[in-house]
C-alpha cells in the first residue's frame, strides 16, 4: 500500500525524552502517515491541508487556535492517558474536532500504582531501603515500625473506574472502604468491593486512614483537597495521591505535613512536574514523591497506543469513536 | 530491690563489658547467634540506654506481687535490641520480668523462677549453657513464626517446649510481600530518588516498569502467608502458582485461584514473579542456586520474605549483575544487615529492606500476645495454641 494513501497524523516527535515511542512506529506507520512537528513547519504549505488527525503523546504537540486554524481538514485528536486537563475540549468543539482518550488501558497499572504508594509509605519501604544500604547502618534497630495496611481504612475519593479497581484491590487486605463521588454507585458494584458511600466528603476524611484521591481535574476538583480537608483527616492519617497535582493544594500540604496535622502523603503527581528542586515538599521526611509513573508499564503505553489508533481510524472514516471525550 | 541493686552495679563494670573479656561474659549475653541471622552488637551501649528506660518501668510498677508470678527471662527492656517498652508492660501482666543482666547478677536466686524465656528478634541466644542453668524453664516464647535460630532438638532434650506465632506474622507479612512486588515491578525506589534528586530537571516518558495486573506470580511455600499471599494477588488478577511440600485441598487452591507445580522447576520456568514463604529448615537452605535462577525467565522478579538463606547470595550477585533475572526484593538477607561492602548493596535492580515484615505497631504487639497465650498454655497444662516441634 502506497503510504500516500494512508491518512496523515501530526505527531510531536520520535524518540528522545517525551517523543513517541522508537518500538511504537512500526505499528503506528501500518495505519498513518505520520507527520513530526518538525517536518510540518518547514511544510506547511503543502502538509497542513493534508493532516486530519493529531497523535497527542504525553501533552505533545500542544494545541492551541493557531495550530487549529492552520488544519482545516483536522478531524480528531487522540491523547494518551486518562486526563485531559491539558486540553481545551470547548475550543476543540467549536473547530469540529473530536476528542478521544486512553481510560481503560491506565486503569489497572494506576490502581496497582496506588497500592504500591500506600503500601510503600505505610510500611515505610524507602525508608527502610536506605537504612538496609545506608554505609552507616551497624544493625537493624527492634523498635523501628511501619503502620498496619490490613484491616485499615481506605477512603476513595473519586470512584470512577480506577478508584473502583483501587477498591478491589484494598478488599483482598480486609481493609474497609469508604467512597465519596459525584454520584453514589449500584448496590451490586458498592457491595461487589464492601465500599461504603459518603455523601460529605468530611465524613470519608474524619473516618479513614488512608485518604486516596482518583478524580479528574475539573475545575470543581482543584484544590479540593485543602486546608481545611487535611484538619478534618486524622493525624494518623495518610494522603494518596494519583489523580493530578491541581486537586491538591500543595502549600496547605507543606503545612500540615511539617506541623504532623497528618502522618504522611504519597504523590505520584504533583504540580508541576517535576517540582522546582527548591520546593519545601522535597525536602519533608514524611513524604514518597514519585515522577507520574501510574502507567509506566510497557504493556499499558503499548496498548494505550493501539487505543489511540483505532480511535483516530473510527473518526476518520465516521463511525463511532471509542473512547470519545464529550463535553 | 534488686533493680536498684542492677543500677549500683553498673557504674564499676565497665572493665566487664571490655572488648578483650567478651569472651569471659555468658554467651547469651554476647548474644552471638551464629544461627541466627542477626549481627552480633556492642553492649556496652545497651547498657546506657537501658536505664533509661528501666526508670519508666519502675514507676509504672504494679500492685500485684511481681515475685509471685512465673518468671520469664527477656534480653532487655528498650534500647536498640531489647524488648519495646509497651511490650514489657504486657508481659508483667502476667510473667515476673527477668532480665538477662539481673538474671546473671543473681543466678542462684533467679535461675530457680525462671519458668519462660520470651525470645524477641531472636535475643537472647539459648543456648546448653542457659538451659543448664534454668531447671525450671518449661517455655520458649518466640515472638515472629521463624525458629531456624532455635536448636529444637537440643531444647526438647531439656524437656522445654518452644512455641511461635503465626497467626500475629501472617497479615503484615503478606502485606509486606505485595509491597515489595508491587515497589519492585514498578520501580518505585528508583522513581523516588528520581522524583527528589537536585539533577532532575524533567521526567523522561520512555522509563518503564512491568506489570503487576494478569503477571505469573509463583509463590514457593503455601503455609499461612504464602496464602494470604495468594488472596492479596488474585485482586490483582494474578495467574498464581505455587510449590509447597504439601499440595493444598481443592477448595482453598480453587479459592485463590492458584494452580499446584508438584515440581519447582515448572513454577520457576513460567512466573514473572518468584515469592519465596517458605520456613528455614535444612531442605530449603540455599533452595534457590545457580540453577534456579538460571531457570527463571530473564524478565522475573525475585521476592523474599522467608530467610535470607533460602537464597545462594553469590549466586543472586551473579544472576542479578549478569540479568538473568531481571531483579530481587529481598526482606531478608544473611547476615542482617549485610557487611557494607557487599556486592548486593551495589546492585541497582535490587530492593533491600530490614527485614521489617512484622514491623507494625500492631503486628509487634499481637506477637507478644500471642506469645504470651502460648507461654501462659504451657504453664498452666492447658492446649498449647503454636507449639513447635522438632523434625
Amino acid at each position: 500500500m502506497e503510504s500516500q494513501e494512508l491518512p496523515y497524523v501530526l505527531i510531536d516527535c520520535i524518540g528522545g525524552k517525551h517523543g513517541v515511542y522508537e518500538d511504537h512506529i512500526e505499528f503506528l506507520e501500518k495505519h498513518f502517515h505520520l507527520i513530526s512537528m518538525k517536518e510540518y513547519l518547514e511544510n506547511k504549505k503543502s502538509l497542513s491541508e493534508k493532516i486530519r488527525a493529531i497523535y497527542i503523546w504525553y501533552h505533545k504537540p500542544v494545541i492551541n487556535e493557531e495550530l487549529l486554524q492552520s488544519l482545516p481538514n483536522l478531524k480528531i485528536v487522540a491523547s494518551s492517558g486518562v486526563g485531559i486537563d491539558h486540553l481545551d475540549l470547548r475550543l476543540l468543539s467549536s473547530y469540529g474536532v473530536k476528542v478521544a482518550n486512553t481510560p481503560f488501558a491506565v486503569s489497572t497499572d494506576t490502581a496497582d500504582f496506588g497500592m504500591a504508594l500506600m503500601l510503600a509509605s505505610s510500611r515505610r519501604l524507602v525508608e527502610g531501603y536506605q537504612m538496609a544500604v545506608s554505609p552507616d547502618t551497624e544493625y537493624f534497630p527492634a523498635d523501628w515500625l511501619g503502620a498496619e495496611v490490613s484491616g485499615a481504612t481506605l477512603g476513595i475519593v473519586g470512584m470512577g473506574t480506577i478508584g473502583y479497581k483501587v477498591a478491589q484491590r484494598a478488599k483482598a487486605f480486609e481493609m474497609k472502604i469508604l467512597y465519596h463521588n459525584r454520584n453514589q454507585r449500584n448496590k451490586e458494584d458498592e457491595s461487589a468491593v464492601g465500599a461504603v458511600y459518603c455523601k460529605k466528603i468530611d465524613d470519608l476524611l474524619q473516618q479513614s486512614d488512608f485518604v486516596l484521591l482518583a478524580v479528574t481535574l475539573t475545575p470543581q476538583t482543584h484544590k479540593l483537597i485543602g486546608k481545611k480537608e487535611l484538619e478534618l483527616m486524622k493525624p494518623t492519617a495518610t494522603l494518596i495521591n494519583i489523580s493530578r497535582g491541581l486537586v491538591v493544594d500543595q502549600d496547605a500540604l507543606v503545612e500540615a505535613l511539617q506541623k504532623k496535622i497528618i502522618k504522611a502523603a504519597a504523590l505520584d503527581v504533583t504540580y508541576p512536574e517535576p517540582l522546582p528542586r527548591d520546593h519545601p515538599l522535597l525536602k519533608l521526611k514524611n513524604i514518597i514523591i514519585t515522577p507520574h509513573i501510574g502507567s509506566a508499564t510497557k504493556k499499558t503505553r503499548r496498548l494505550m497506543m493501539e487505543n489511540m489508533t483505532e480511535s483516530i481510524k473510527a473518526g476518520l472514516t465516521g463511525l463511532p469513536i471509542p473512547n470519545e471525550v464529550l463535553l | 530491690m534488686l533493680r536498684s541493686k542492677a543500677f549500683s552495679l553498673l557504674k564499676p563494670i565497665p572493665l566487664m563489658f571490655g572488648q578483650s573479656n567478651l569472651a569471659c561474659i555468658h554467651p547469651a549475653i554476647a548474644s552471638y547467634g551464629h544461627r541466627c541471622h542477626r549481627s552480633p552488637v556492642d553492649y556496652r551501649q545497651r547498657y546506657k540506654t537501658y536505664s533509661a528506660g528501666e526508670q519508666t518501668i519502675s514507676a509504672s510498677h504494679t500492685k500485684v506481687m511481681a515475685e509471685d508470678l512465673p518468671g520469664v527471662l527477656i534480653l532487655d527492656i528498650g534500647g536498640t535490641h531489647g524488648v519495646l517498652e509497651n511490650l514489657a508492660v504486657l508481659l508483667k501482666k502476667h510473667f515476673h520480668l527477668i532480665t538477662m543482666k539481673e538474671f546473671l547478677e543473681n543466678k542462684k536466686e533467679m535461675s530457680k523462677k525462671i519458668q519462660s524465656v520470651f525470645v524477641f528478634e531472636c535475643r537472647p541466644t539459648i543456648d546448653r549453657e542457659l538451659l543448664e542453668s534454668l531447671p525450671n524453664l518449661k517455655v520458649i516464647g518466640n515472638s515472629g513464626v521463624g525458629v531456624d535460630h532455635l536448636d529444637l532438638k537440643m531444647i526438647s532434650n531439656f524437656g522445654v517446649k518452644v512455641t511461635n506465632t503465626p497467626h500475629a506474622v501472617a497479615d503484615p507479612t503478606a502485606d509486606m510481600a505485595m509491597a515489595l512486588m508491587l515497589a519492585s515491578a514498578r520501580r518505585l525506589v528508583e522513581g523516588c530518588q528520581i522524583a527528589v534528586s537536585p539533577d532532575t530537571k524533567y521526567f523522561a516518558v520512555d522509563w518503564l516498569g512491568v506489570e503487576v495486573t494478569r503477571a505469573t506470580l509463583g509463590i514457593i511455600g503455601m503455609g499461612s502467608i504464602g496464602y494470604k499471599v495468594a488472596q492479596r494477588a488474585r485482586a490483582f488478577n494474578m495467574k498464581i502458582l505455587y510449590h509447597n511440600r504439601n499440595r493444598r485441598r481443592k477448595e482453598e487452591e480453587e479459592a485463590v485461584g492458584a494452580h499446584y507445580c508438584e515440581k519447582m522447576e515448572d513454577l520457576l520456568q513460567q512466573s514473572d514473579f518468584v515469592m519465596l514463604v517458605v520456613n528455614l529448615t535444612p531442605e530449603t537452605h540455599k533452595l534457590i542456586g545457580k540453577k534456579e535462577l538460571g531457570l527463571m525467565k530473564p524478565t522475573a522478579t525475585l521476592i523474599n520474605i522467608s530467610r535470607g538463606a533460602v537464597i545462594d547470595q553469590d549466586a543472586l550477585v551473579e544472576a542479578l549483575q549478569k540479568k538473568i533475572i531481571r531483579a530481587a526484593a529481598l526482606d531478608v538477607t544473611h547476615p542482617e544487615p549485610l557487611p557494607r561492602d557487599h556486592p548486593l548493596l551495589r546492585l541497582n535492580n535490587i530492593i533491600i529492606t530490614p527485614h521489617i515484615g512484622t514491623a507494625t505497631v500492631q503486628a509487634i504487639r499481637m506477637m507478644a500476645e500471642e506469645a504470651i497465650a502460648n507461654m501462659l498454655a504451657v504453664l498452666n497444662g492447658q492446649p498449647i495454641p503454636s507449639e513447635v516441634f522438632p523434625k
